[in-house]
């Protein structure tokens, strides 16, 4: 949408306080482009997650700046005035586990960012429907979360992720419980929804399988980002 | 938007019918007590309605004749029928027992009335079978509740009676049903003694030297006769003459003769503000432990749902959801609860009424006051789930 992707600069946070303060992030530096994905990469305990959770206005960050299309989110202190409007409207959330809402159907977890941002249901129906058909899951448009496999029900979480059309999408290890096939085929998803809609995405993942499919990835070690070229290699689906 | 507290009572409906029934049965017995002390006023002023009188002349300083004793000699109703605005009087005596039938027992209020017609003061107003008394000696009629048939015969101490007719909601301010029978032989059950009893009391009274003095031969004979004999009444049952005022009335009769006089009006004081005071405390007490246990159930219940939601209200947070959607979910849902279980209570509390062994009102007010009350405790045992819920920090969504 207004595709100015993400800018990070000087980013630290650091939990609690005197002795047992823990510096998580020390010095992240990053920029990701409107229709591109990247990789996030590191070991455990080096700040993927805390990155994430700043970045999703979830955590407030200690120092730095976060820039999200032409908006200023953060800078040393948040720019935005409702948070939760922020969250709702510009970023999208993919985790690990789907995490989709158990008493709502396929159709309506993806309409509710829409009808939340007070879209008629009609509309948020709709364009929740165009996505699922756009990830290949409009036959289980009707099916409940649990009737779903675990590949379906990530990409009704992207679909959720997707359906404000946020200039930024978090996934946080989303291909972890699939299968090398339908591993890339969610990455391939991101890719083309990236492409489409403008989107900027960071893609946290440990998954062998995928890292060769980005162009650009961001290792972080103890708090400290790094840039490196990615190999970008094509789908061959 | 759509109700996310609807969609998850649909999703988990087995969970809410099965809590709310539960609740319901506890409700429908809050309803219930509520009845029974409606029942129990209601049934003081059935028993004042149906006697039929304006005024009840009783013994002096007594809260006679149903709260405590009295008695007043049974010609005390000559003086006060000449008074002025005084319609009729009639004897009546009150004697509650157990009432032998076959080969069970009733406990029983019997009821002397005084012989006359059908609609003085005391008689049973209306029957639902049968006839009224005619004779002077073992003919009754029986409340329905005592559950005897026109025809059956019982036994009042040591006399049959042939039940002649039945009536309906004829009952003391206990919930006993009534049964009527004539003044004389009410007397006598109420004094009768057993035959050994009496012979005892004839001997005491002839070893005596005082009742044998040979100056007054009579004096002895005259002794056992009055001993043997009832002469008192419970209670004398007066009508108001149109356009009198029975208060004045009753200052009159008070004045003139020396009893104590209550008018409608006191004695429904006296039943319902003495008699059943105790009985409605307890109830109280009931309710107002019932009101905390279904406030603690709804409480637990609601909170027990919300904390195993945590993970969705996280993801409903982080995906933008206000606070005050959150709340909305849950108030609605423990406000859901609330209305199955009231509906649930109302239903079971109509349909049980009945089996009850005492009458139980139940009063559309009642039900509105129990509904709202639901409503609100309902509403106060949310705050703790809700509390929790807004506690959620949407970063659990997103894990380590
Ligand atoms: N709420 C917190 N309070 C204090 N320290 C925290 C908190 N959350 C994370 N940390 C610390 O911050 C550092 C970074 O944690 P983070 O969760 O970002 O790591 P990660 O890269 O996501 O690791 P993993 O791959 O295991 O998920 C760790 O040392 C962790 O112990
Ligand atoms: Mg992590």
């Amino acid at each position: 949408m207004s595709g100015k992707g993400i800018r990070i600069e000087g980013l630290r946070k650091r939990y609690g306080s005197g002795d047992t303060a823990v510096d998580a992030l020390k010095e992240v530096n990053m920029v990701v482009a409107p229709g591109e994905v990247v990789g996030l990469i590191g070991p455990s305990g080096s700040g993927k997650s805390t990155l994430l959770k700043c970045l999703g206005a979830v955590i407030e960050p200690s120092a730095g700046t976060m820039i999200l299309g032409d908006e200023t989110i953060y800078d040393k202190g948040w720019k935005v005035k409702d948070i939760r409007a922020l969250r709702r409207d510009k970023i999208g959330f993919v985790f690990q586990a789907p995490y989709l809402i158990p008493f709502l159907d396929v159709t309506d977890n993806v309409a509710l960012p829409p009808m939340l941002a007070g879209v008629a249901n009609k509309e948020a129906r709709n364009s929740a429907l165009a996505l699922l058909e756009a990830l290949d899951v409009q036959h289980r448009a009707k099916a409940m979360p649990s009737q779903l496999s675990g590949g379906e029900q990530q990409r009704v979480a992207i679909a959720r992720g997707l359906v404000n059309r946020p200039p930024v999408i978090l996934a946080d290890e989303p291909t972890a419980p699939l299968d090398s096939e339908r591993a890339l085929a969610v990455i391939k998803i991101l890719n083309d929804m990236a492409k489409k809609f403008e989107t900027a995405i960071i893609v946290v993942t440990h998954d062998e399988k995928i890292i060769p499919t980005f162009k650009r990835i961001y290792h972080i070690r103890d708090g400290v980002t790094y840039e490196e070229k990615g190999e970008g290699r094509a789908f061959d689906l | 938007m759509i109700s996310l507290a609807g969609r998850d009572i649909l999703h988990s409906w087995g969970k809410f019918v099965f809590t709310g029934f539960g609740l319901g049965l506890l409700i429908g017995v809050t309803l219930i007590m509520a009845g029974v002390y409606r029942g129990m006023v209601d049934d003081a002023k059935v028993l004042l309605d149906n006697s039929g009188a304006d005024l009840w002349v009783v013994q002096k300083n007594t809260l006679g004749p149903y709260a405590e004793s009295s008695s007043i000699y049974d010609d005390e109703w000559r003086g006060i029928q000449s008074m002025p605005g005084v319609e009729r009087t009639a004897n009546v005596t009150y004697l509650t027992m157990q009432v032998r039938h076959g080969d069970r027992d009733v406990r029983s209020m019997i009821s002397g009335i005084a012989a006359g017609q059908p609609g003085q003061p005391g008689w049973p107003p209306y029957l639902i079978n049968g006839r009224q008394i005619t004779r002077g000696h073992y003919e009754a009629v029986a409340d329905e509740a005592t559950g005897f048939k026109v025809g059956d015969t019982l036994k009042i101490r040591r006399n049959q009676y042939t039940v002649v007719g039945l009536t309906r909601r004829m009952v003391s301010s206990n919930g006993d049903p009534m049964v009527f029978i004539p003044l004389k032989d009410a007397q006598e059950a109420q004094f009768l003694k057993d035959n050994d009893a009496i012979l005892e009391q004839r001997r005491r009274n002839a070893q005596n030297p005082e009742f044998t003095q040979p100056g007054a031969p009579g004096l002895l004979d005259a002794l056992n006769h009055s001993q043997t004999n009832n002469p008192y009444v419970n209670s004398v049952l007066v009508q108001v003459k149109k356009g009198y005022s029975p208060k004045e009335v009753a200052q009159s009769i008070e004045q003139w003769k020396r009893l104590t006089v209550y008018t409608r009006q006191d004695m429904e004081d006296i039943l319902i503000g003495k008699m059943i005071a105790t009985s409605a405390k307890q109830i109280g007490m009931f309710l107002a432990i019932l009101a905390v246990v279904s406030a603690a159930i709804v409480a637990f219940i609601i909170y027990t749902l919300t904390l195993g939601k945590i993970r969705e209200i996280a993801v409903l947070k982080l995906i933008g959801t206000r606070n005050r959607t959150i709340a909305g979910m849950i108030l609605q849902q423990a406000i859901a609860l609330g209305v199955i279980g009231f509906v649930v209570g109302k239903i079971s509390a109509t349909f049980g009424a009945p089996a009850f062994p005492k009458y139980v009102l139940l009063e559309p007010m009642d039900s509105a006051a129990g509904f709202v009350a639901v409503v609100i405790i309902c509403i106060l045992s949310s705050i703790i789930a809700i509390r929790a819920a807004l506690k959620v920090d949407p970063a659990e969504a997103v894990g380590g």
